[in-house]
């Protein structure tokens, strides 16, 4: 048999473990061109829109730091929580429950303009993610029910709840029926940092949370204990670490995340709350935390790439009329490329004659 | 017969043997061996398996295949049934060169096989499994009566409407029997049969087995224990290190120089240790009961045990009877309804998880090493915090990866732990190698208490001989130790006092020296019976 | 309209609200019973909705549109099987880029047919039967895809309780190791199973897309697929509850419509949060009882195997 097989290795291959982002991510442009091309388009024209023309401007790099950080700050919750396998696919949810908390907060004070509003809405969104993640861990913890469906259905819950407040009791009463709150005050917006961008004060926040995240889990005996939980629940319950802390602590501080997230995105670009707050940004988080392999700084990387990905759906959109659904599938094939490329971390590929076919008469 | 046709280069290494088994078969002429191998190899990516194996089996044969773990015993089964395929090598199935590339092949052929770690499926019924294993297209009340049928006529009750996992693991293993005999073999595989089995049950297999060989079935019999195979077997098949080593009848040979054969070495002393007087209570356990988590397991009911400071006390018993239930409500994994149901040194800790009752000076080595003692993934100094990190390997909530390098380091130094040095993740040590690293790691930590399951298994016998002596020196200075045990023999050779396990309860414990190996061996059959169906139709 | 009538209405619909989610579990459950978690079934979903009505909208037959579907889920379930079967890619990590990936590529295929009218299925009444009062309406009135969910539930019952093939199909999922040893193909075994996962998951889309509401929306299942696998976990891997599972469901979101309907002023944002909630509460009190879903579930399930040669 002349076809390719994959034997198992000794060893995990650790180079492979670093590269196979790279290497999913140069078949996830290659698939994309084909896909240009077989849409009738020159795949060089497309790929300098999606890929150039956003980033070819001081104003297209802010919009990628834009939109890079609620996608950070998300992934990072969630690589805690992956790390020791809980599924926390809420992220979503838990985005738009820090909105609503901290949204919630600056519409209560439409008139204050103290420096302890933005602080406040930010304390807010963290602990109305919190509030939202924590029924998951609850129900795993309590009644050993699976984070990955409680999570997700609470997403479509939270929706729909900002949905009811925005055409319901928050909607604008000058705002001509439409379904959005009252702008935001001043006091209760993230001041941009740059003129010329719309760059503002929150994209510094996940800049301080990945260093710490970064300590808590390469370095702290918590981050131990949470990555001995992933690999080996078995060898976790044998060193007597407690699972249900563990699953408290990933949720929640995948919420806390998250929330603030949530906050940044109205309180920064947005200035109000919509019925639609985010692209998506929940979901990506969760390619994003793969990609970066669950590594602080490999989430950095991946948060600015998948930034890259929403421009560039934006922009084709624009440039060439492309439904901007082209990014989601952009990211789909990433992270199936990721996943299928990791193969080479456990496994390598022989080519010709196996060692089973030599004994063949 | 027809002699195997063999490339004479590539049995270079073997070909010593290969000329006593030529004069061998002069000796047994005119009989065509039922199976017949011919430089068998097989490689994995860490080590060779099998090296070059030639075995013949004759028709109605009681053949041993002996050696010590790792020796590539079990691979070789394996070949012959189909499920791993060899690189290199003939298989001549009674005189015709045979290419076995599937169990179904082989079943076909006549070949059945037995599984050490049996291939049942816990949540189907017997008839299920049996339908399973044996290519059976039809009506499954009709082959409900042939199982009957089958079980009755070699004097082996079997219900086949029962699910599995209420079976004992005796019951499981007839499971697996019946399986095989319902094809009608002619070759017979039983791959470690009475690992499981309690002496007297072990006694009745053997009958059963011997009933088989009579009829003209040959059954290879793979096994480390040489007293039953010097009673059961007419010829047996030595390998060492993937290696035939010897091949002779064990009949006309001791104990002794059966040994010699698979270690390949003079079999030293055991570890035996001087009497001693015990000191004060260290573990108490009190009217336990608990209730498995697991709905396979078995509930633990009225333990009461009570270990001293200075002594080893064994639990033995029969796989599947509770130990796994009792070793975490030991360790604390699981918590007993009670403190006082578990007392440590005097304190309760009943309510304690397993860091309470370390830090209180318990230590623990599990029963599955890879993946609960160690995490496969990580590295040996990573792998030292599991369970030392008491021990200054943690400040301010930070770990000093540079300590927890040197206790990995003096452990690999102290207890001979051959691997590519302490960053190398545990997953790639070799299963002696890491069996002894778990132990240093446990021992290092000076327990006063220490609960040791399994602490031998898998191992060769020297680097099971040094963990013995470890045990006996940590009893010696004051410690006190429990070993959980399958092996009878291994407890036997290292403990004060044994009890034994069956059922969920335990029996109270006696002094080794004033018991014998078979009135405990009737204690974990005996127990295991009680109030059973299966032990009433076995006494019939 | 006499209460009957209304009574004959809302049962009726409550069946084709749960014909897409008993669907759905049972290929899922099927996946599962072989020790395959595939959380990529609201990916295949979609993609069985786009497919399903894009092949029905351009031939203007609906029943090219069903095979479209089809195949669209089983291309889906072919991909998973693929990195999560052959290259062992972690299966909740598969299934979850699934499900994002069906989302982005059935919205990318369907931007042209979000506006596209289609005639849908249309009931078949079974002459006869659809007369009697009640139950003829409710359970002999309505379109061949909730007759064929049906069928093909105690189709899969049968086959997993009966047949040698479903035999071996659970074995594969309780013990893959021990199912190899026997000699079983269990990597190929997964495969069919996750293949028909996939089938079934399209056929779900396509009945959302062709009959329970016939036209294309982005996101159109809504969660659904999600709610499937929640149903697997509610049915304990028996397939008759599944469809007691998927009928309550499909109540639910009925009872919801009504509601509105029916002029409650409550706001309907928050009466459509009713089926998610209920999927939770199911989802506590089935797994609240953890020695009943040991039992039931499959042993092997989201264990990846690789069988040693």
């Amino acid at each position: 048999m002349m076809l390719p097989r994959l034997e198992q290795r000794a060893e995990a291959f650790w180079v492979a473990r670093y590269l196979s982002p790279f290497l999913a991510a140069a078949l996830a442009l290659l698939c994309g061109g084909l896909l240009f091309a077989s849409l009738g388009y020159d795949p060089l024209v497309a790929f300098h829109a999606f890929f150039i023309k956003p980033v070819s401007s001081l104003y297209g790099l802010g919009e990628v730091a834009l939109k890079a950080s609620p996608l950070l700050l998300c992934a990072l919750g969630l690589a805690v929580g992956f790390r020791c396998k809980v599924w926390n696919i809420g992220a979503e949810g838990q985005f738009t429950t820090g909105a609503i908390a901290g949204g919630g907060l600056a519409l209560a004070f439409p008139h204050g303009n103290g420096l302890w509003l933005l602080p406040a809405m930010i304390l807010a969104g963290a602990l109305g993610g919190m509030a939202w993640a924590a029924i998951p861990a609850f129900l795993r913890t309590r009644f050993n029910t699976s984070e990955i469906l409680s999570s997700l259905m609470l997403s479509y819950v939270a929706l729909l709840v900002l949905s009811y407040l925005v055409h319901g009791p928050w909607r604008d009463p000058a705002g001509f029926n439409f379904p959005q709150s009252r702008q935001f005050e001043d006091a209760a917006l993230f001041p941009i940092l740059f003129a010329g961008t719309r760059v503002n004060l929150s994209c510094a926040l996940p800049f301080a949370a990945l260093p710490a995240v970064w300590m808590l889990l390469e370095r702290s005996f918590i981050g131990f204990q949470i990555k001995v939980a992933g690999l080996a629940p078995a060898a976790a319950a044998y060193a007597g670490f407690k699972e249900t802390h563990l699953v408290w602590l990933s949720l929640l501080l995948g919420g806390a995340f998250a929330g603030i997230a949530g906050v940044d995105e109205v309180a920064g670009p947005i200035g109000q709350l919509l019925p639609n707050i985010s692209p998506g940004y929940g979901f990506a988080a969760i390619i994003v935390a793969f990609l970066g392999r669950l590594h602080p700084l490999g989430i950095l990387f991946a948060s600015l790439l998948m930034a890259l990905i929403y421009l560039g759906g934006e922009s084709v959109q624009v440039s060439l009329g492309l439904p901007l659904a082209v990014a989601g599938v952009f990211q789909g094939m990433l992270l199936f490329f990721l996943l299928g490329c990791d193969v080479f971390v456990r496994y390598r590929l022989r080519f010709g004659p196996g060692a089973a076919a030599a004994s063949s008469p | 017969m027809a002699p195997p046709v063999s490339n004479e280069d590539s049995r270079d290494k073997s070909r010593g043997i290969g000329k006593a088994m030529m004069e061998d078969r002069d000796r047994q002429a005119g009989v065509t061996p039922r199976l017949a191998l011919d430089g068998i190899s097989k490689r994995y990516p860490d080590c060779l398996a099998n090296d070059h194996i030639d075995l013949e089996v004759l028709p109605g044969e009681l053949h041993a295949l002996l050696g010590e773990n790792g020796a590539g015993k079990s691979t070789l089964v394996k070949i012959i049934y189909g499920v791993v395929h060899a690189d290199e090598g003939t298989t001549f199935w009674e005189g015709e060169a045979v290419k076995i590339l599937s169990p179904a092949f082989a079943r076909r052929l006549g070949i059945g096989m037995v599984f050490q770690h049996f291939t049942l499926f816990e949540s189907l019924t017997v008839a299920e499994n049996i339908a399973l294993g044996i290519d059976h297209s039809g009506e499954m009340r009709a082959l409900s009566e042939h199982i009957r049928a089958t079980a009755h006529r070699y004097g082996l009750a079997l219900d086949p409407e029962r699910t599995v996992h209420d079976l004992s693991v005796g019951e499981r293993q007839r499971v697996e029997i019946v399986r095989c005999l319902m094809q009608a073999p002619r070759l017979l595989i039983m791959d470690e049969p009475t690992a499981v089995l309690t002496p007297q049950e072990a006694e009745r297999l053997f009958s059963t087995l011997r009933q088989l060989a009579a009829q003209g079935c040959s059954v290879l019999y793979i096994s480390h224990k040489l007293d039953e195979v010097r009673s059961l077997c007419e010829r047996a098949t030595v390998l060492r290190g993937g290696r035939v080593s010897a091949e002779c009848d064990p009949r006309r040979e001791t104990t002794g120089s059966l040994a010699r054969m698979m270690v390949g070495s003079e079999v030293v002393a055991t570890a035996r240790p001087l009497p001693h007087a015990p000191g004060p209570e260290a573990l108490v356990v009190n009217g336990l009961r608990l209730a498995a988590a697991d709905p396979f397991g078995s509930d633990l009911n009225d333990i009461r045990l009570s270990l001293r400071e200075g002594e080893i006390l064994g639990i033995a018993g029969v796989a599947g009877n509770g130990q796994t239930e009792l070793l975490l409500a030991l360790a604390g994994e699981r918590l007993a309804p009670a403190p006082e149901d578990v007392r440590l040194l005097g304190e309760p800790v009943g309510r304690l998880g397993p860091a309470g009752r370390r830090a209180r000076g318990l230590a623990f080595v599990p029963e599955d090493k890879l993946g609960r003692g160690a995490v496969s993934e990580m590295s040996m100094a990573e792998n030292t915090l599991l369970t030392a990190y008491l021990a200054g390997l943690v400040r301010c909530g930070l770990i000093r990866f540079g300590r927890a390098r040197e206790l990995a380091e003096r452990i690999a130094r102290d207890f001979d732990v051959a691997a590519g040095g302490v960053d190398s993740p545990a997953g790639s040590l070799s299963g002696g190698n890491l069996q002894k690293f778990i132990v240093g790691r446990e021992l290092l930590q000076r327990p006063r208490v220490l609960i040791a399951a399994h602490p031998t298994w898998g191992l060769d016998v020297g680097a099971g001989l040094t963990i013995h002596r470890e045990l006996v020196a940590l009893r010696d200075a004051g410690a006190a130790v429990l070993v959980v045990s399958e092996d009878l023999d291994e407890l036997v050779e290292i403990c004060d006092r044994i009890a034994v396990i069956s059922k969920g309860r335990l029996s109270a414990a006696r002094r080794v020296a004033e018991t014998t190996s078979e009135e405990i061996g009737l204690l974990m059959g005996g127990l295991s019976d009680e109030g059973h169906a299966g032990g009433r139709h076995d006494a019939a | 309209m006499s209460e009957l009538d209304l009574l004959a209405a809302v049962l009726a619909a409550t069946l084709r609200a749960g014909t897409p989610l008993v669907l759905a579990a049972l290929g899922e459950l099927v996946t599962e019973k072989s020790g395959v978690l595939n959380l990529g079934v609201e990916g295949m979903m979609l993609m069985g909705a786009v497919a399903g009505f894009i092949a029905a909208a351009a031939s203007g037959d609906l029943a090219l549109g069903i095979a479209a579907a089809l195949l669209a889920g089983m291309a889906m379930a072919l991909l998973f099987g693929v990195l999560a079967l052959t290259l062992q890619a972690n299966q909740v990590a598969t299934g979850l880029a699934l499900s994002i990936f069906g989302t982005g590529l059935s919205a990318f295929l369907g931007r042209g047919y979000v506006d596209a009218t289609l005639g849908g299925v249309t009931p078949l009444a079974i002459p006869g039967l659809a007369q009697v009062p009640l139950l003829g309406p409710v359970l002999f009135d309505q379109d061949i895809l909730v007759y064929a969910s049906v069928i093909l539930l105690v189709a899969v019952h049968r086959f997993l309780a009966r047949s040698r093939f479903g035999l071996v199909l659970r074995a594969a999922g309780e013990s893959p190791d021990a199912a190899h040893a026997l000699g079983y193909p269990v990597i190929r075994i997964r495969y069919c199973a996750v293949m028909f996962g996939g089938a079934m998951s399209g056929l779900a889309g396509a009945y959302l897309s062709l009959a329970y509401t016939p036209m294309w929306t982005e996101n159109m299942s809504a969660g659904r697929g999600w709610i499937a696998l929640a149903l697997v976990v509610f049915a304990t891997w028996k397939p008759l509850r599944v469809l007691l599972g998927a009928y309550i469901f499909g109540g639910v979101s009925i009872l919801q419509l009504n509601i509105q309907g029916a002029g409650f002023a409550f706001p309907p944002d928050l009466l459509a949060t009713l089926p998610y909630l209920a999927t939770i509460v199911v989802l506590v009190l089935i797994s609240r009882d953890v020695r009943r879903i040991r039992l039931n579930a499959p042993a092997a399930l989201g264990k990846p195997f690789r069988p040693q040669t």
